[in-house]
């Protein structure tokens, strides 16, 4: 029963996905790993779809993975077991513990699981860069080279102050343009 | 019963026309909850933001729901929540079906190799900024390379990672502050 596997996942993520909607992308790397669903590039494809548009990014990639397994039946099912967690335990917090985040054990929790989410979504930038800058799909690794130009030139360009603070959009419609263009 | 639609149109506009959620919603957040409606002061929206980045789940969901209980009620932030996600069920699925259709074409599919790289500097970014914010020491510099090394390299669960980086930081942030 796939509407169930759905609940349980999504709820899970729900649960452990600390800290906005990238916090979502390493839980849900590891479900193109286990499931058929999607795969590690198409959830490339389903980040920069959800960056773009607008709604919340995480909303938007649980529905969107809940469409890629189940179609529209699947988008819901995936996107309301996301935020059953949050409902519950906001609705808690806002009832008896108005000084939540002022709590020791609440500030302790977050020294470690904030480094944690940095590097869980290092790991999954790390499984994304694989699929963009390395063709394994034939005997031979082939390497793009010209790929790795671009990404460098685009690390470097966010650190240039006339287009620091430019939307993410942006810079996903000038991938778009680059790929066109150099037919990669 | 009419305030409940309030709170579910009010939070639909503010999903509806944020990109990029976070910190881009601050401002469709204060203009609908604190000017338009009076709900909370934007003192007090800042601390229920602030609560929604240290809960589990999506911050933008947390603070819809958190503001509709104080409302409403259970009701209330049930409807809040529902007005957020709205829109992006109706736009994903039509981007989803759309791009289903085309996505064999050439110059679909050069697009999005070309937005792969984007995503993946994007990406970069987020974790570098990231990093930066929330490692302040030694030890959280530790669980920054054990957990991406265990993650990458290890079949370990990523939830399991979070329950322990969780139990790290209480007992390392307890001890200290009983000394």
């Amino acid at each position: 029963m796939i509407f169930l596997v759905l609940f349980f996942e999504f709820f899970k993520i729900g649960l452990f996905a600390i800290g906005g909607g990238m916090a979502t992308v390493p839980f849900l790397m590891e479900l193109a790993e286990r499931y058929p669903w999607f795969t590690p590039s198409e959830l490339a494809n389903m980040i920069a779809i959800s960056e773009s548009t607008p709604g919340p990014i995480g909303i938007n990639m649980a529905t969107y993975a809940g469409f890629n397994a189940a179609g529209f039946v699947g988008a819901l099912c995936a996107t309301f077991s996301l935020i059953a967690p949050s409902l519950i335990i906001i609705i808690i917090i806002a009832k008896f513990m108005s000084d939540f985040s002022e709590n020791k054990y609440v500030k302790g929790a977050f020294t470690g699981i904030r480094p944690m989410i940095a590097a869980l979504i290092g790991y999954a930038v790390w499984q994304i860069a694989i699929i963009t800058f390395a063709d394994t799909s034939g005997p031979d690794i082939i390497f793009h080279y010209d790929a790795a130009i671009i990404c460098v030139i685009l690390l470097l360009l966010f650190h240039w102050k006339p287009v620091k603070n430019l939307h993410p959009i942006i810079w996903i419609a000038v991938g778009a343009v680059l790929g066109i263009v150099f037919q990669l | 019963m009419k305030q409940l639609f309030e709170l579910y149109f009010a939070f639909l506009r503010i999903g509806g026309l944020t990109f990029g959620g976070g910190m881009a919603m601050l401002p469709m957040l204060k203009r609908e909850v604190v000017e338009k409606y009076g709900w909370s002061t934007e003192e007090e929206l800042l601390d229920i933001y602030a609560i929604g980045q240290c809960t589990p789940g999506i911050i933008a969901v947390n603070t819809a729901t958190y503001i509709g209980y104080q409302q409403k009620g259970v009701p209330g932030s049930i409807f809040s929540t529902l007005g957020m996600i709205t829109p992006s069920i109706i736009i994903i699925t039509l981007i989803a079906t759309i791009l289903k259709n085309f996505i064999d074409l050439p110059i679909v599919l050069h697009a999005l190799a070309g937005i792969r790289i984007a995503v993946c500097a994007l990406m970069l970014q987020t974790v570098y900024s990231l990093a930066k914010t929330s490692i302040k020491n030694k030890l959280g510099l530790l669980i920054f390379l054990i957990g991406f090394l265990t993650a990458t390299f290890t079949p370990v669960p990523t939830i399991l990672l979070v329950i322990l980086a969780a139990g790290i930081g209480i007992i390392t942030y307890t001890r200290k502050a009983d000394h």
